[in-house]
């Protein structure tokens, strides 16, 4: 076999530009478990932070509850974005979570909303009118804003008159389908859900005033198995970001200093 | 005491879903099973394919275009609202649609497959002694085809009985109406209430041991003289 001087030339050139070009980018990958009502915000955020740092986040959505026990049980994610202050901060106390990056990185806004229009007034009073079939709550058991739905129902008095009707979302994201698909004629949901550029884009709602409830106070933290990719350390700086805050003011969430 | 009140409420719910839907699918599924083994109809093959769906979907999938499907803006639940029943999702009998369906081939196929080894001859020799259609299908294929109906029924309600997906998405995981066994453990577990989800999942690791056995046995008596 012979090989011509060129074509080695060739051969060298393109294996030294595949080096430099891995080395140049430092690259990396970060798994990242977020809780399901952040998830349109952080996929805009993500896509911003590849073309800003040329990292890339793999973003897997669910209820915080479920990450907590597959957290707890070896799944490999590196950056947990909990959907309240407590998930995050069980698996510091875990040893699965790198304490010093505990941070805080939106707070939640409960909406109660319709996608008819004029069904939901502006103040909620449609609640006690019960002129409804169902209103849907995310589960307070598994979910913080369903934590907060329910305390404002009983702030307002109505959580026993409204029993009978309440439907429960496994998560928010699931509540927020019932309500979507008409099943349930209204629901509490997060306010990131329906809106979008600062806006609720369709249906009628009433903003849940946030002395209703306890805050939702939703908690970042870097996994233990991320420890040391860098990835995932730019990723926790990204979100304190003024790009990322903004994103995160657009859909309606709080920023916690 | 291992299980708490709503376990209980949860494991009483999923038997008279199950009970429901397998009495209901073995009234529904005869006469489909019936034609599904004679006809010789071009109609044959695309209606099996369909039947048997529910095998290779996702829950997730049929659950989804339930919900949509019997939603106030749906065909379905436009019908159901026109007929005075109001919309399903949420009810209990909106679980026994969704388990019709989800569980349908595990009631036709042991059905099908019983009709099919009847073969003709039988049927044959009683229409030469006179029996009519109904009277053939009543005494003669009815009781060589037991077996397929025990089947059919074992298979039906424990396939319910497994049934997640489905119920996650149509449920609205309600105490009593629409709040199975496995909604029941998927909630323990995402509230870090383990030891009651163990409860709950062995149990149901037992249970599915005990009908499968029970489903040998009984075919093995069939085969023995």
């Amino acid at each position: 076999m012979h090989l011509s001087f060129k074509r080695l030339r060739r051969i060298l050139g393109a294996l030294t530009l595949t080096f430099s070009s891995l080395h140049a980018a430092q690259a990396a990958d970060v798994q990242v478990a977020v809780a399901a009502n952040f998830t349109a915000p952080m996929q805009e955020i993500a896509a911003l932070f590849a073309k800003e740092t040329g990292h890339k986040a793999d973003l897997s959505f669910g209820s915080t509850g479920k990450f907590y026990a597959q957290i707890s049980n070896g799944a490999p994610f590196e950056v947990f974005l909990s959907a309240d202050d407590k998930t995050a901060a069980r698996l510091v106390s875990d040893g699965k979570a790198v304490g010093t990056t505990l941070m805080p990185y939106a707070l939640g806004s409960l909406v109660l909303w319709s996608p008819t229009e004029g069904m939901v007034d502006g103040q909620g009073k449609v609640l006690a009118t019960g002129t409804f079939a169902h209103l849907a709550v995310a589960n307070p058991k598994l979910a913080p804003y369903g934590v907060a739905a329910m305390q404002a129902l009983h702030k307002l008095g109505l959580a026993d008159k409204l029993q009978s009707k309440i439907v429960m979302g496994e998560n928010i994201g699931q509540t927020y389908q019932f309500v979507h698909t008409g099943n349930a004629q209204l629901g509490f949901v997060a306010l990131s859900q329906v809106m979008k550029d600062g806006e609720i884009s369709k249906g009628s709602a009433w903003r849940v005033p946030a002395e209703m409830h306890a805050p939702i106070r939703q908690d970042a933290v870097v996994l233990v198995r991320g420890k040391d990719n860098p990835a995932a350390a730019a990723l926790m700086q990204y979100l304190k970001s003024d790009a990322a805050r903004a994103i995160i003011q657009s859909y309606g969430y709080g920023i916690i200093e | 005491m291992p299980f708490n009140e709503t376990d209980l409420r949860a494991i009483g719910l999923t038997l008279r879903l199950a009970g429901t839907t397998m009495a209901l699918l073995l009234v529904l599924c005869t006469p489909l099973a019936w034609w599904l083994a004679r006809t010789r109809s071009r109609w044959r093959g695309p209606l099996s394919a369909v039947v048997a769906l529910p095998l290779v979907l996702p829950p997730t999938v049929i659950g989804f275009y339930l919900l949509v499907a019997l939603g106030p803006n749906g065909p379905l639940g436009q019908l159901t609202t026109a007929l005075g029943l109001g919309t399903l999702p949420f009810t209990f009998w909106g679980l026994v649609l969704g388990s019709l369906i989800y569980s349908l081939p595990f009631a036709v196929q042991p059905l099908q497959g019983a009709f099919e080894a009847i073969g003709e001859r039988p049927l044959e020799a009683a229409a030469t002694l006179g029996a009519g259609p109904l009277d053939r299908f009543f005494t003669v294929a009815l009781p060589l085809a037991r077996g397929g109906f025990v089947t059919a029924a074992i298979l039906s309600f424990a396939h319910t009985v497994g049934e997640f997906g489905v119920v996650l998405m149509l449920g609205g995981n309600i105490p009593g109406v629409t709040r199975v066994i496995s909604v029941q453990i998927y909630d323990h577990v995402e509230a870090l209430e383990y030891t009651q989800a163990h409860w709950l999942a062995g149990g149901m690791v037992v249970f599915s041991f005990i009908v499968l056995l029970g489903l040998n046995l009984t075919r093995r008596a069939r085969l023995l003289p």
